[in-house]
């Protein structure tokens, strides 16, 4: 199970909207909340109420200041789970065969009933996507809520996942990245769409939209400059511009 | 990374077993007898006992059989079937010295199988693209190196060993410094990791969450880097220039003693900082190293 | 090569979906609860729900570890230890309830107003307040006080209706956006979702907030203005506007005051106050015959440059105040600019953004509607700047000028209720006049008069003593902060505490953690709590204190009244209260039991009904003494607070069977929320959704559904009467007159024209020894003291840095994990630092409220939120300094006397990494037991 399909037939994965991501963990929550109860073993915690809480969940979200060349800094909310990589490096290191890719739509799973915990899968993946759970001792990872999307038992509008579903922002797309057509290729495409550390070759099918130019407008001042043009400096001035003006009407 | 103990006791006393069956394997004039007994039963032990020690880092040991099966992609399941077949190789070719029967062939046999294990294992860190120091030839040559060189001094081959000892020696000053290259020279940068190198320079600002994760603890551990120069120093003193030391003073079996021990100390350290140093890229998105 | 493994895709969710109100904050979304074997195990948002549409935010999502937080006190308690010992004994039901009517039963009898009721994140106010009202005691409020009164008193008095949570940007229309000092807010899914319309649209966002996190992440335009000078930054567009005559005349005339003639006679008592007519309406300048006509007359059409000459003098309309006040060159963004900490070239470029975006192409809605006056327009004109504030702004002593600045930017662009601006939601608008006035006659054994909070018009509806002293134990309503609408809890234990004005004997406290991180002056609150008289009996001899978990007020409570969690109880979120409609329709919502409690305890509101009913209330028992109320649910269904009109508004009964908005009670109304989802929803039809002060159709529609008895259009109080009459008291006119050492201050800060002070701290703390502006945000994924708790939401934000800006990080020469001592003129922080740079240069923040006390929470005492977190709280005194003039003056608003967080001033020292965060506070022994 642990070679790589040589192709699938579609690529479901996520887009991120790092425009919109308001940080506001939304998505973090609604995925421990899901996948707790959902695939494979439950998402531990460990010491909840102690010293020294850890636990586990399959997105989180980070924040990062950008400092441009010109101008004041800038902040960026950045959500991230399993990008469920083209060539995903988790999936051949994997010595069971219990990280695979599914062939039909591209998603990367970990049966946990193969899974010796071994840990060598989260080395291998360059995002931080998975995590080993202490309490069932298996790898978990984002699932892209296999177990929501084709779900039967749920209204057709809520077959999309958890995170996709609760984002306020509306940060977070969900669909097929193999068809050109689909809603979320053309936002990417529209938007820029750009893989994650493509250096590392992984080739991530989870697509990011760069957040859109800020405080640009120290450029368009003179633009609209116009926009203020002067009726009058004082009050008498102004009080006769007003008698004017409502003259007209 | 956190350097997990087992890890560190895993690949440094395996190394050493395999690197000395390999020595036995080859050997054109084996022990026979009581002789070949020890040093089997020697190499078994730290070969087995590295394996024991590996299989502590398996949170479901128990399914550990399950690692066989995906030898065609995975360096870890290639170490269990290499490991298992130079451990029944050799310990075939033990078992007939034992018993006086010198097959010399399945000694090269089996001297192969365990380089291919001890070539696996490193492969299972070179082959991660994530960890840039670890992901090069020089950690198999390392690996390979050290198992050598250590087989050398268990079986008291004080040429070779001293021969394998300089050349080891410079070999881990090299990678030492090109290690330390290797992380920029990747190209992973936390850029790359979130797109953001367009707007300008990206920090990290605020944690994804404060907690604790199996990520940050496992992966972004920098606890120990801080003393990592003092540990260079002490690793290269203990690992090569005391036993080179030794190994030039009569009395070779008091000495060749000392040479070892010191020699797997040595090791022992510098296998803490090939964990501690690894650097892998998810430190990035953390903000850290 | 091995198959794939077989997962089963179809995995059913639930044996049962139950659906009702979070309550992981006020925002009030819709959920889903979905039941396993009886037990929770999967909350998400309900689809259908106005409030959030289907989503969920990171709280509500942790709802289920809520539920079963080892903290959720298990039943009443009696105190047995000290005060602050956390010693406690379990009791029942019985004897808890009847140890409280021991308490209050004398004191209604004698002097009821001996009882103080404050209750904090209150849903229930319209409860509350009746039941206090009943009991006779003028000492009731909920938190506002220290919340937002300033937002919502100044919208109120401005608009007839505020941000908050009572109106709403228009998202669909909307082309610029303003965001000043928003971090969470309470519509906390509605902003992102109406955000993220924006953004769909390609519409500009625009955040002003000294630091840029969350929405001001997002935004396009970041405003880096400096704490407590938005006011001029405001104004500075108001004047950069007005001179480029960029400003909606037509609005102004006809939906403002702006053309309502002032008496201008330097003489008369009445200066200031607009020139009525024999009926006492306000007049204009009709322009149709150049005569005085009533504001409101039928067909007027107001004359911006309305003037009339009488007995010698001049009279004008207020838009000649405004255009003298506005023009002034101390506005001009040079001026200002070096204050505000932003440029002059931003400041001009913000205002064209709005003049373009009010003016250029505006919006129309081809929908025909009628004017309170009669005039038919054809369209809805839009101007699609909308604007939201929050506690950036109202947590400053200049608060509510700064929010009325605020409106009249808005009033100037005619971006209120016109398309792509900003909308109320019913029931609002309801201006100042339609609320009820402050009531405070407390007489023994009897209800009071009336609603003890309310809008003052004037001196005359003080809550003042014969004698002139203060009514109220927490001073509202009085010259201090005349118009403070939502009472002052922040001031209830000091004031109790040092009887001034008055002891008190029993306090009744609900749902406000004050012992901790709802305090200013945390250490003194503690203190004033546990100290005693010179006969050793405590100074505010009984509190009773409502909370559902074990919190750090808990441990300074004589009597616990456990109350149930969200899930295990009835609410009512009412249109009497502080309903979830939305712009387009009056909405009400309920919670219901979706899972039974396994403790000891019972609904707060339902303890409350009991124990009015075991007081003999009015209103809570029959004429035979019994109680009227089984529980909380028999009264939503039931009470009726005017014929016709109860809780609820949805499926009540009439005379053709169920009708919606005024009917009898129906037995089966909870009934069917239930099985509408929780809520209920009345659309307002489409021609009367917009202009709604103004739009007869839309008061048709309010007066049909029961919000209001009659048609209350009005105009936008750009010019404040209530102001005037406060300053003309304070100039030496009237019978009631001010306290001497007030006069100024009244005539500077109730100034009837928006105006810019600078926070009054600024007068008592020396800038240049407390250099740096020290604030707080709340974090979207925590809810006050109670995330904490939650074993999912703490591993988010377990510990909470202090961010430093650049500027301010360099000078002090610091590096990844130092810590700093923060050192305001009231006390001293140690903490861990952070670095920021896309913060105000001389600002520093931290999230609020993470900090906690050792032994509190069901925690372990060595948890990083009571080893490393901390509190700003520590460093903020609800008085500011002496100043040598014999008073301690409130740090607080001048008007509404909203406790000024943010005013906080600090001077910042490199430390040495102290153990734990300073200062540190004795561990509180565990009411629950070691839960962990
Ligand atoms: N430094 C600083 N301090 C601030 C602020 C700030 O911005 N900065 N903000 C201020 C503002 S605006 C506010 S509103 C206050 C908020 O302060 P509080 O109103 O004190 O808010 P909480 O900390 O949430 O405390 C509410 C209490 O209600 C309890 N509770 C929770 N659920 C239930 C329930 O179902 N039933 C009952 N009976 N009790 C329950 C909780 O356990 C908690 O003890 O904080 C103020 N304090
Ligand atoms: N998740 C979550 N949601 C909540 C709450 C919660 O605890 N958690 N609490 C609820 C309550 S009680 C309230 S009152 C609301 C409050 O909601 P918000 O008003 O959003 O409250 P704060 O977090 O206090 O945010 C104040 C914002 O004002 C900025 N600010 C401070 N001073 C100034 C200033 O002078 N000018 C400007 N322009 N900005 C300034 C701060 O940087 C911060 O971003 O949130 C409610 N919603
Ligand atoms: S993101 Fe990581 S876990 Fe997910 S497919 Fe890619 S490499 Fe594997
Ligand atoms: S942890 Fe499990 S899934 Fe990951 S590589 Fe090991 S066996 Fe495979
Ligand atoms: S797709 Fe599902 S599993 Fe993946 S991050 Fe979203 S909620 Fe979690
Ligand atoms: S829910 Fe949406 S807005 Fe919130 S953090 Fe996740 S992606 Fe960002
Ligand atoms: S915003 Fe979050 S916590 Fe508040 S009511 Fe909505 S879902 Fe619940
Ligand atoms: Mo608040």
């Amino acid at each position: 199970m642990t070679a790589l399909p040589d192709r699938t037939d579609r690529k479901l994965g996520l887009v991120i909207d790092l425009d919109t991501c308001v940080g506001c963990h939304a998505c973090v929550v609604a995925c421990k909340g899901w996948n707790d109860q959902g695939y494979g073993a439950p998402l531990s915690d460990q010491e909840p109420y102690g010293a020294d809480p850890s636990g586990t969940f399959l997105n989180r979200v980070h924040s990062y200041e950008i400092k441009p060349a010109t101008g004041g800094a800038q902040h960026v909310h950045f959500p991230k789970s399993c990008l469920h990589c083209e060539d995903a490096p988790c999936v051949p290191v994997c010595p069971t065969g219990a990280s695979y890719k599914r062939a039909e739509d591209g998603i990367v799973l970990v049966n946990e009933d193969a899974c010796i915990g071994c840990g060598l899968c989260a080395w291998a993946c360059p995002y931080g996507a998975r995590e080993l759970d202490l309490a069932a001792g298996v790898m978990k990872k984002c699932t892209l809520c296999v177990d929501r999307i084709y779900n039967e038992a749920l209204p057709e509008e809520d077959r999309e996942p958890a995170c996709v579903r609760t984002c306020p922002a509306n940060a977070r797309h969900f669909g097929d990245l193999g068809d050109p057509d689909s809603a979320v290729s053309q936002l990417v495409a529209e938007r820029g769409g750009i893989d994650l550390m493509p250096e590392q070759g992984a080739k991530p099918v989870n697509k990011y939209l760069p957040p859109r130019p800020r405080d640009a407008w120290e450029g368009e001042a003179d633009v609209l400059a116009p926009y203020l043009a002067l009726v009058a400096e004082e009050p008498q001035g102004f009080l006769g511009w007003l008698d004017r003006t409502l003259g007209k009407i | 990374m956190q350097p997990a103990r087992s890890l560190i006791l895993f690949t440094t006393l395996s190394g050493l077993g395999f690197g000395l069956l390999v020595w036995l394997g080859v050997d054109p004039t084996p022990p026979t007898g009581w002789v070949a007994l020890v040093f089997f039963a020697l190499a078994f032990l730290l070969a087995l006992g590295g394996l024991a020690a590996s299989s502590r880092h398996l949170h479901r040991p128990e399914r550990a059989l399950r690692a066989f099966t995906q030898w065609r992609t995975s360096w870890l399941s290639r170490e269990a079937w290499a490991a298992a077949l130079a451990l029944a190789v050799m310990g075939l070719h033990g078992l007939l010295l034992v018993l006086d029967i010198v097959l010399l062939p399945l000694g090269w046999l089996g001297a192969l199988l365990s380089l291919a294990t001890v070539t696996t294992t490193a492969m299972i860190y070179a082959s991660l693209r994530t960890v840039p120091r670890w992901h090069h030839w020089s950690t198999p040559a390392l690996f390979l190196g050290l198992a050598l060189t250590g087989g050398a001094l268990l079986s008291g081959r004080v040429p070779v060993a001293s021969g394998l000892l300089l050349v080891i020696g410079a070999l881990q000053l090299w990678v030492w410094w090109d290690g330390d290259r290797r992380f920029a020279r990747s190209g992973t940068t936390l850029a790359t990791a979130t797109g953001l190198g367009e707007a300008g320079t990206p920090r990290a600002l605020f944690p994804p969450h404060t907690g604790d994760n199996y990520l940050l603890h496992e992966m972004v551990h920098v606890v120990g880097r801080r003393h990592a120069m003092k540990l260079r120093v002490i690793a290269l003193l203990l690992m090569v220039l005391v036993p080179l030391g030794m190994l030039q003073l009569p009395m070779p079996h008091v000495f060749g003693l000392l040479a070892l021990v010191s020699h797997v100390a040595g090791v022992l350290v510098s296998r803490w900082l090939f964990f501690a140093e690894a650097e892998h890229v998810v430190g990035l998105y953390y903000g850290r190293r | 090569m091995t198959p794939e493994p077989q997962i089963e895709l179809s995995p059913r969710i639930s044996d049962e979906v139950r659906k009702t109100t979070c309550y992981m904050c006020a925002c009030r979304c819709g959920i889903n609860v979905h039941l396993k074997e009886g037990r929770v195990t999967y909350i998400e948002g309900n689809r259908d729900h106005p409030v959030n549409r289907g989503v969920l935010c990171a709280k509500g999502a942790a709802g289920l570890k809520q539920v079963t937080s080892p903290a959720r006190l298990r039943a009443p308690l009696r105190r047995v230890g000290p005060r602050g010992s956390g010693e406690f004994e379990e009791i029942g039901w019985d004897e808890a309830l009847e140890t409280a009517v021991s308490w209050l039963k004398p004191l209604r009898e004698t002097a009821p107003e001996k009882l103080a009721f404050f209750t904090g994140r209150d849903q229930s106010q319209s409860l509350t307040g009746w039941w206090a009202e009943q009991f006779g005691t003028p000492n009731f409020a909920a938190h506002g006080g220290f919340c937002s009164v300033n937002m919502a008193a100044a919208g109120i008095y401005t608009l007839g209706g505020s941000f908050w949570e009572f109106g709403s940007p228009d998202w669909e229309h909307a082309r610029v956006m303003l965001l000043f000092g928003v971090a969470e807010d309470h519509d906390s899914n509605p902003i992102k979702l109406g955000l993220a319309k924006l953004k769909a649209r390609g519409a500009k966002i625009i955040g002003v907030n000294p630091v840029r996190s969350g929405y001001n992440a997002i935004a396009d335009e970041w405003v880096g203005i400096t704490p407590g000078t938005d006011g001029l930054f405001i104004l500075s567009l108001v004047r950069e506007l007005l001179r480029a005559g960029r400003i909606d005349l037509d609005y102004l005339a006809r939906f403002t005051n702006a053309p309502v003639l002032l008496d201008c006679d330097p003489k008369s008592a009445e200066r200031g106050l607009f020139l009525r007519d024999e009926e006492g309406r306000p007049l204009v300048i009709d322009r149709r015959t150049g005569k005085p006509a009533p504001w409101d007359g039928e067909g007027v059409e107001p004359d911006l440059r309305g003037r009339i000459r009488r007995a010698g003098v001049t009279h004008h309309a207020v838009m000649f105040e405004l255009a003298e006040r506005y023009l002034d060159p101390g506005y001009a963004p040079e001026k200002v600019a070096e204050r505000c900490g932003i440029s002059p070239d931003q400041i001009r470029h913000v205002a064209a953004e709005l003049a373009r975006a009010a003016f250029d192409d505006p919006p129309a809605l081809p929908r025909r509607w009628t004017d309170f006056r009669g005039k038919t327009h054809e369209t809805m004109p839009g101007r699609a700047v909308a604007v939201h504030a929050m506690r950036g702004i109202s947590a400053h002593a200049n608060g509510f000028q700064t929010a009325r600045a605020l409106h009249l930017l808005q009033a100037l662009l005619g971006a209120v209720e016109t398309p792509g601006s900003f909308r109320f939601k019913p029931p609002y608008p309801k201006p100042a006049r339609a609320h009820s006035k402050p009531h405070h006659r407390s007489r023994p054994g009897k209800p009071l008069d009336g609603p003890p909070l309310g809008y003052p018009q004037g001196p005359e509806d003080l809550a003042l003593k014969d004698d002139g002293s203060p009514a109220r134990i927490d001073k509202a309503f009085t010259w201090e902060n005349p118009l403070s609408a939502h009472g002052l809890m922040q001031m209830v234990i000091s004031n109790a505490h040092a009887g001034d004005p008055y002891r008190i004997d029993t306090l009744f406290l609900y749902m406000a953690n004050m012992a901790w991180n709802s305090s200013m002056n945390t250490r003194g609150t503690i203190e004033m709590l546990t100290d005693t008289d010179e006969t050793g009996a405590y100074r505010i001899p009984h509190i009773i204190y409502s909370d559902a978990y074990s919190s750090e007020m808990v441990a300074y409570a004589d009597l616990i009244l456990p109350d149930t969690t969200y899930l295990e109880r009835h609410d009512c979120i009412s249109l009497l209260d502080r309903p979830i409609s939305e712009p387009d329709a009056a909405a009400d919502a309920i919670r219901w039991p979706v899972i039974e409690p396994d403790r000891d305890v019972r609904a707060f509101q339902t303890v409350l009904l009991d124990l009015g009913a075991r007081l003999g209330l009015p209103g809570m028992v029959d004429g035979a003494g019994a109680p009227k109320y089984a529980d909380y649910a028999d009264y939503i269904t039931n009470h009726e607070r005017q014929p016709g009109i109860g809780p609820l508004a949805g499926w009540r009964t009439g005379p053709q069977g169920i009708a919606h908005g005024r009917g009898g009670p129906n037995e089966a109304q909870i009934e069917s929320y239930i099985g509408n989802g929780g809520f209920f929803t009345a659309e307002i039809p489409a021609d009367a959704a917009y202009y709604k002060p103004w739009n007869r159709a839309y008061w048709d529609w309010a007066v049909s559904l029961g919000l209001v008895d009659g048609p209350r259009p009005d105009l936008i109080q750009l010019w404040c009467e209530p102001l005037r009459r406060f300053q003309l008291a304070a100039e030496g006119h009237g019978p009631r007159q001010p306290p001497d050492h007030l006069r100024g201050r009244i005539r500077t800060t109730h100034e009837p024209l928006p105006v810019w002070h600078a926070p009054l701290s600024d007068a008592f703390e020396d800038p240049a020894a407390y250099p740096v502006h020290a604030i707080t945000q709340r974090p979207m994924a925590m809810y006050h003291s109670w995330g904490s708790q939650n074993a999912w939401l703490r591993q988010i934000h377990g510990v909470n840095p202090l961010y430093l800006p650049t500027h301010w990080w360099e000078k002090l020469g610091l590096a990844e994990g130092d810590w700093v001592r923060v050192t305001s003129s009231h006390g001293e922080i140690t903490v861990p630092a952070a670095h920021m740079a896309a913060l105000n240069r001389d600002t520093v923040w931290t999230w609020n409220a993470i900090g906690k006390r050792k032994g509190t929470w069901a925690l372990d005492p060595k948890a990083p939120e009571a080893t490393k977190g901390f509190l700003l709280n520590h460093l903020i005194h609800e008085l500011l300094p002496e100043r040598g003039d014999g008073h301690r003056w409130a740090n607080a608003d001048a008007v509404t006397g909203q406790a000024a967080w943010f005013d906080l001033r600090v001077r910042l020292e490199k430390s040495a990494a102290p153990e734990e965060s300073q200062p540190v506070f004795e561990e509180i022994r565990s009411t629950v037991g070691d839960a962990r």
